[in-house]
């Protein structure tokens, strides 16, 4: 049980062999003074500081730390001694603060061997002092207690120390000051010319012992001090930092120093909390608040999974924010998610975001920007006196020149948001993994049938005028929560135009082999099954991949027969999975009844559908999606115009994909039109039948 | 360090040492006042709302509030409507973040504002405030307290505006008349 004391309070002290730990932001002296029954100090002799930090019973730092470890044995005092005041002072260097009220309060605990806190205090409410004693821990009887003293000098430690009857107080404490800076400078990483070696050396050679004796500080004061009179005994700030590697726990001092100056927040960031044996201390410094992965551009990221990550520039920045610099480097699976998928999920929509809305306000500023330079010139062809002289020409080129000045700040901006999503995107592309990746992504290369279904795919790219060349990847959600529609139609768009319709169709079918191989793909061995309807095979070709690497269930439907049979059997498989579900015995289902997500392509619609069989694809479109039944339409738009606007809602509750790049996705922020990209496999590449045949050999090893 | 505004002065939006401040928000907190009298411990609700209005050369251009809570440019962001306003912890009840950085080049001056949804005067509000804080830091940059709670339902707390490369603010704390936002335009656009 912890005992907060407040000032005056006193608690016992149930063992003789405790810790007391010292807390505080900044760098402090931690020393003890012994006292006889009068609480007199007789002697130099009987007071333990840097420069003397063994006495009998009592072991302190040999050096000005933020964090410190006292051990005291009581047993082990001198008869003599009745009490001990464990003090603290402000190092007397350049760069330290002067007074107690600048730097956080300083925090004192006396814990057992184990860690175990008997009793702590916060040393508050100091201002001008420069030396304070925090404890005293005294005789009364048998027993030893402590008592918070809080006591604080503006004096310093000579006044301090005179208080208690130390004749030789100034001198003392001139040594004292000495040692403490001889300790700074220790640890202070010199010049290199002069002694960087030997600097270093002594740190890494102090390292282990110093490491050992945080572990067992007391037990070092029995066994004997001398073996570890270079210093290593204590924790002092760069043994604060003993996890990191030498070369960064090195700045630790220095930077404490210089952060003096400013002085409430000194060293937050590095000065971490002491490396601890059993249980971290009980307040080390301040809290660090930053991000440990959002470093500033000077620290360097984490390794990205992917290689090419590294070599990447940090991303120009037109303006700079401030004296803290470079906006922060990206960093894949810098997001919010429980999983890597689902943090990369959240960082690609994060950048779908912020490009449009960096757009929008691209658009929106030269919308204004023009807008003004309008009714400028309006004003100007509207005044009579611009008719005469020069000054109507004048007024134009003024506004011209407005427009044109707000037009290249706009865009300064625009390339510097530009600049920072590229970066991202260079470094989030080659992360992702295979249901998020493009075809080109060596992620496709190592794939492997996936243990379960991942929680998204990427279905196409997306890209705005602006910025043609980046990228974002358009991730859908599985299973999919609407069906595809691969709009083979030439009216759909400019590209389309370009091309004949039988061209168009090929890459339609093309496409949808695409989707459907990364669908398959993506789902677990034989929980995805394809079906698909060709009523006129004119798709063989196109389909080749899917019926050669016996993906299928069944070969292609063909005819008005084939037609009928594929969608009577996914309206029952839908009928009875629906009716499962409500009677909550999805266990009751008929063997027969395939459980696995279904996809059905329909090319060519609506050669081969009679009215029954369109109306049963209506059917399929509504209800099969939340019981695991897909479509993917190939079709175009107008060779179903003979049924009339009855269609509508089928084409509306599908989402419109094109075989070509073509503008008409909208984003859910803005509304901007995003030109969509199908993703095809490169020419020549085999890895869609690479895929297609390792889902094949799992389907079959799975026998079905 | 805070600065307690007062009506019409104005502050520099920068920091102590110099840098520009990439990240502001605005924060309002308030509670209903107690009532008095028979039964006085039925609580009233008061709907609080704050909104800002992003203008480009004396236009509006975009707003943001409860029903619209990001800004097209992504810039301005409203934490959330909050319907009832603090149980007296003081702290802010609603926020909105201005991304000083990305606001568009056009944009201005930010116009802050805070309406009573569900009409109460801000006589039946106690504790209200409006504070600027450095969102990268937290610190208060400003607070600036709605007394006096006189007999109008509406509020034009401050506009944050472009002076030179940094933004100033400045406070206003006019008071007007309105259910939401569009009620304040006429009042808004003298301020500018």
């Amino acid at each position: 049980m912890t005992a907060e004391l407040v000032r005056g309070q006193n608690h016992p002290l149930p063992q003789a062999r405790l810790e007391i730990r010292i807390s505080a932001g900044q760098p402090v002296v931690a020393g003890a003074t012994l006292g006889d029954e009068h609480g007199t100090v007789r002697g130099v002799e009987w007071v333990a500081h840097p420069g003397t930090p063994h006495l009998p019973g009592l072991e302190v730092s040999r050096q000005a730390a933020a964090d410190h470890r006292l051990a005291v044995d009581l047993g082990a005092l001198p008869e003599a001694t009745h009490r001990v005041h464990v003090l603290l002072a402000l190092p007397v260097a350049t760069g330290f603060p002067t007074r107690f009220g600048a730097v956080a309060a300083p925090f004192a605990a006396v814990t057992a061997l184990d860690g175990a806190e008997i009793a702590t205090f916060t040393l508050t409410g100091l201002d001008a002092e420069s030396a304070v004693v925090a404890l005293e821990l005294y005789r009364r009887g048998d027993a030893w207690k402590v008592r918070a003293v809080g006591q604080g000098y503006a004096g310093g430690l000579a006044e301090l120390l005179a208080d208690q009857g130390l004749a030789q107080a100034h001198e003392l404490t001139a040594v004292i000051q000495d040692a403490v800076g001889r300790g700074l400078a220790r640890s202070v990483v010199a010049p290199p010319p002069r002694t960087a070696a030997e600097g270093d050396g002594v740190r890494h050679r102090t390292h282990p012992a110093r490491q050992d004796a945080v572990r067992h500080p007391a037990a070092d004061l029995t066994g004997g001090p001398a073996g570890h009179s270079d210093g290593g005994t204590t924790v002092n700030p760069t043994a604060g930092t003993t996890g990191a590697p030498p070369g960064s726990a090195a700045p630790a001092a220095p930077s404490a120093a210089s952060a003096g100056a400013s002085d409430r927040q000194p060293a937050a960031g590095t000065v971490p909390p002491a490396v601890t044996p059993a249980q971290p201390p009980p307040s080390s410094g301040p809290v660090d608040y930053s991000h440990p992965r959002r470093k500033k551009a000077a620290a360097p990221p984490p390794p990205p999974p992917a290689p090419p990550a590294q070599s990447r520039p940090a991303p120009p920045s037109q303006s700079p924010p401030g004296p803290a610099g470079q906006p922060p480097r990206p960093v894949a699976g810098d997001a919010a998610g429980w999983s890597m998928d689902e943090r990369l999920y959240n960082q690609v929509w994060g950048m779908f975001e912020d490009l449009a809305r960096s757009a929008a306000a691209y658009r929106s500023a030269v919308d204004f920007a023009e807008s003004r330079m309008e009714q400028e010139l309006d004003k100007v062809l509207s005044d009579p006196r611009s008719r005469i002289g020069g000054t109507g020409d004048l007024a134009r080129e003024s506004a011209r020149t407005k427009r044109d000045r707000l037009v290249e700040q706009a865009r300064a901006v625009l390339d510097r948001d530009l600049a920072q999503l590229i970066a991202e995107s260079d470094v989030v592309e080659p992360a992702l993994p295979p249901s998020f990746a493009r075809w080109d992504n060596p992620a496709w290369h190592a794939y492997r049938v996936p243990m379960e279904m991942p929680m998204a795919l990427r279905i196409g790219d997306l890209h705005l005028p602006e910025r043609p060349d980046l990228h974002i990847p358009l991730l859908v959600r599985l299973p999919l929560e609407r069906g595809l529609w691969i709009d083979s139609g030439r009216t759909g768009s400019e590209a389309a135009m370009t091309m004949d319709t039988d061209q168009l169709r090929r890459q339609s079918m093309d496409t949808a082999v695409a989707h459907a191989a990364r669908l398959l793909g993506a789902y677990p061995a034989g929980e995805f099954t394809v079906h698909v309807i060709d009523p006129a095979g004119s798709a063989s070709a196109a389909l080749a991949p899917l019926v050669k690497s016996g993906v299928l269930a069944s070969p292609p439907a063909a005819g008005a027969q084939g037609v009928a049979t594929v969608l009577a059997g996914l309206t029952e498989r839908v009928d009875l999975v629906q009716m499962a579900i409500r009677a909550g015995a999805a266990d009751a289902l008929p063997p027969h009844v395939d459980t696995a997500e279904q996809l059905l392509i329909v090319n060519d619609f609506p050669h081969g559908f009679d009215d029954r069989a369109v109306t049963q694809l209506r059917y399929l479109a509504d209800e099969g999606p939340s019981v695991g039944v897909h479509l993917m339409m190939v079709a175009d738009r107008e060779d179903a115009s003979g049924y009339g606007p009855v269609l509508d809602p089928l084409w509306r509750s599908l989402l419109r994909l094109t075989p070509v790049p073509d503008e008409h996705l909208a984003d859910p922020w803005v509304g901007h039109a995003w030109t969509y990209e199908p993703l095809l496999a490169p020419p020549g590449s085999q890895v869609l039948w690479n895929v297609l045949s390792q889902v094949a050999a799992a389907r079959r090893a799975l026998g079905r | 360090m805070t600065v307690n505004m007062t009506k019409g002065q104005a502050i520099n939006l920068q920091k102590s040492d110099g840098g520009t401040l990439t990240a502001v928000r605005m924060g309002l907190g308030w509670q209903a006042a107690p009532r008095r009298g028979l039964f006085g411990s039925r609580t009233r609700e008061v709907d609080l709302d704050a909104s800002a209005v992003l203008f480009a050369d004396k236009q509006p251009v975009d707003v943001v509030f409860f029903r619209h809570l990001v800004s097209d440019d992504g810039s301005v962001k409203h934490t959330g409507d909050n319907l009832v306003g603090g149980a007296g912890q003081g702290g802010d009840d609603e926020s909105i973040l201005v991304d000083l950085q990305r606001v568009p080049v056009h944009i201005d001056q930010i116009v802050f504002t805070v309406n009573s949804f569900t009409g109460q005067t801000f006589q039946e509000v106690q504790n209200a405030f409006c504070r600027i804080v450095d969102e990268t830091n937290g610190q208060e940059l400003a607070r600036y307290t709605l007394d006096g709670g006189g007999q109008y339902t509406a509020q034009i707390m401050a506009k944050v505006h472009r002076a030179g490369a940094g933004w100033q603010m400045t406070a206003l704390g006019n008071p007007a008349n309105g259910r939401t936002f569009q009620d304040l335009m006429p009042s808004i656009l003298p301020q500018l």
